[in-house]
């Protein structure tokens, strides 16, 4: 601590000591203090040079990825996205082959799309039902402890969830619960009657070979891993809710769901659909624990069960091993595109989160 | 009717709360189940064995995750703090502040791969190799929004009365914010620094095309370097069960490193994050 100085400077003039040198002592003594409009200016400048490190940070990002995904966004262009070529044998498509030169992103879109559209599905209700309880039902006792434990969930890293995936949950995946989802969507009369929507049957959501490893394990896995961040974020905006709001709904002789339907949620749905697009946010961007399940193939089918490959689980996968500068510029295309993406859909979720708690940080750690 | 519906959407939230923390307790118990079977003292004093052969351990991963971690704490930490510092005491409300806030919780939602991606544009090309100097580059830029932010929300909890106390006896602004404001705030801004760090600690995406790994001792900043979430990774996808012992207790000993920063900043918030004001 800065030790107390006796004096006061007042306009110029000291109070005290009143001796006629005591002005120009007082700037001397001040100044060996280090009081100068120099140094407060360089450590502002200082301060301010740190905080511009961050727009420096994101521009350097956008500038080097644009300029290192040159050579195909020359070659191919926007068509990068969605063309594909078809193999002169098989008469099947075919999207990225990087050994003759084929590079089409459009299995990695689709691939991070279902990925984390299933990923949601299992997330969002399951999230919600944690935030109502925690908010509304839980006793005090537990609150803690609970709210400790889904902190947790969001400290573990994105591979240890992929090793547990590798050899945990997939074969779960494989033994028990595929086989499920397999009888109920090819039950014969479902094909028989639904067959046409390409939904049922060999061709549908469930068809093909059961491997373990694919979109669904790696959808799965994704949906454990956004839980606690949807479901903290909307524990976040449901307690911001004011309580005369809950109060009135009691008074008025609602229930305690419809208490939590009226005042609660609907008085938080917009936060709620930030804290969901944020958590989309996370998936699609989401590496490892995709890259260790989803099987890493370039391909789109309708089975949830096959193989697939994410943007991001590309890149993880292909970066290091890619030989020609347009497989490596391709990977850093699919980069740029996720970036651009994930800085949109974070940006959309943290201005909503914002409008809710007004202005109070919403915090994903 | 209502009291069925009452009843039965308290079941779903009961419900919904068992779904999530199961996992959770399924991933804790197989990983001290399968991690503390494997740990012993070779993991910690060995370097990884060849392919194929029983034995070895991951001293070079821990060693190079030390140095990849140092290196990231050295560029997030001071230019966090530094941000962080401005947005609390120079540029409240102002639109830039605003600005720099907004730019941090994006940066903070950027996938880590892409990250890993910017860095081996601007350190791994120019040096045209890679290094675990382009590791720490790729993490540090992840910590600075964490600390940014954090440091901010610290220092804005601090009284004005304090500051306008410094102020008044002289201090110069700049020490009154270094020696007064921020050191009022320490443990909090501390605790905001360990959370950067457990999150990046535990980040392979970057790692993969930037520290690369490395089967071999090396300290040199100017080299591959291994790294233990690197090693998880590489030996969850190897096709040998010794290997896929060692990630088990790797991940056993990242995770109780993670869990006890985390624990600790919970419990250091929970005494008061400042102590000297309040």
């Amino acid at each position: 601590m800065v030790p107390p100085i006796p004096v006061r400077e007042n306009d110029g003039a000291a109070v005290e000591p009143s001796t006629s040198a005591g002005a120009s002592e007082i700037r001397k003594f001040l100044q060996s203090r280090g009081n100068s409009a120099l140094a407060d200016q360089t450590f502002k400048g200082l301060m301010m040079l740190c905080a511009f490190c961050i727009f420096v940070v994101v521009a350097l990002i956008v500038v080097e990825l644009i300029l290192q995904s040159q050579p195909t966004l020359q070659k191919f262009g926007l068509p990068f996205f969605f063309k594909y070529n078809v193999d002169p044998v098989t008469k099947m498509p075919l999207f990225w082959d990087p050994v003759n030169g084929t590079f089409y992103a459009l299995p990695f879109l689709y691939g991070t799309l279902v990925t984390s559209l299933i990923a949601l599905a299992i997330a969002v209700p399951l999230s919600l039902g944690v935030a109502i309880f925690l908010t509304e039902m839980c006793p005090k006792f537990l609150r803690g402890p609970l709210a400790f434990l889904t902190e947790l969930l969001a400290a573990i890293p994105s591979v240890v969830y992929g090793l547990w995936a590798v050899f945990v949950l997939v074969p779960l995946l494989r033994e028990h619960v595929n086989p499920v989802f397999m009888s109920v969507f090819n039950a014969p009369w479902l094909v028989k009657a639904f067959g046409w929507t390409h939904l049922f049957g060999d061709d549908g959501l469930f068809g093909g070979v059961n491997l373990g490893l694919g979109m669904f394990a790696a959808g799965v896995v994704l949906a454990i891993m956004i839980l606690p961040i949807i479901a903290s974020l909307t524990r976040e905006v449901m307690t911001a809710v004011p309580h005369s709001q809950r109060e009135a709904a009691l008074a008025l002789g609602a229930t305690r769901w419809e208490t939590i339907r009226i005042a609660v949620l609907r008085n938080a749905r917009i936060g709620i659909v930030g804290s969901i697009i944020l958590g989309l946010g996370r998936a699609l961007g989401e590496t490892m624990a995709v890259a260790m399940v989803i099987g890493n193939t370039p391909q789109i089918q309708m089975s949830l069960l096959s193989t697939g490959n994410s943007m991001a689980s590309v890149i993880a996968n292909e970066f290091s091993e890619a030989t020609s500068d347009l497989h490596r510029s391709a990977l850093i295309e699919i980069g740029l595109a996720l970036f651009l993406v994930t800085i949109i859909v974070n940006g959309l979720a943290r201005l909503l989160v914002w409008a809710v708690t007004r202005g109070a940080p919403a915090r994903v750690n | 009717m209502r009291t069925a519906t009452d009843h039965a959407a308290t079941a779903l939230a009961i419900l919904a709360t068992i779904l999530v923390v199961a996992p959770l307790i399924a991933i804790f118990f197989y990983l001290v189940y399968k991690g503390a079977s494997s740990l012993n003292l070779a993991f910690f004093t060995q370097i990884p064995k060849p392919e194929g052969e029983v034995g070895g351990g991951m001293a070079n991963a821990i060693i190079g995750s030390a140095v990849i971690l140092a290196i990231a704490s050295v560029i997030g930490i001071p230019i966090g703090i530094g941000g962080g510092i401005y947005l609390a005491e120079y540029g409240r409300g102002t639109k830039l502040a605003n600005a720099v806030r907004f730019t941090a919780d994006v940066l903070n939602g950027v996938p880590s791969i892409v990250m890993g991606i910017a860095a081996y544009a601007l350190v791994v090309v120019p040096m045209h190799h890679f290094s675990a100097f382009a590791g720490g580059v790729a993490l540090g830029i992840m910590m600075i929004p964490t600390v940014t932010r954090s440091t901010e929300e610290m220092l804005l909890m601090v009284p004005h009365a304090v500051r306008e106390a410094a102020l008044g006896l002289g201090v110069p602004s700049w020490r009154s914010v270094l020696a007064i404001t921020l050191k009022t705030a320490s443990p909090g801004v501390v605790t905001g620094c360990m959370l950067a760090f457990a999150r990046v600690a535990g980040e392979t995406a970057p790692l993969l095309f930037t520290a690369l790994g490395n089967q071999f001792w090396s300290v040199s900043l100017n080299r591959e370097i291994a790294a233990l979430p690197l090693q998880i990774y590489i030996y969850a996808i190897s096709p040998y069960d010794d290997q896929h012992r060692l990630a088990w207790a790797a991940s056993l000993v990242l995770i109780v490193l993670i869990v006890l920063s985390v624990a600790l900043v919970r419990y250091v918030a929970g005494r008061g994050v400042l102590k000297g004001a309040s």
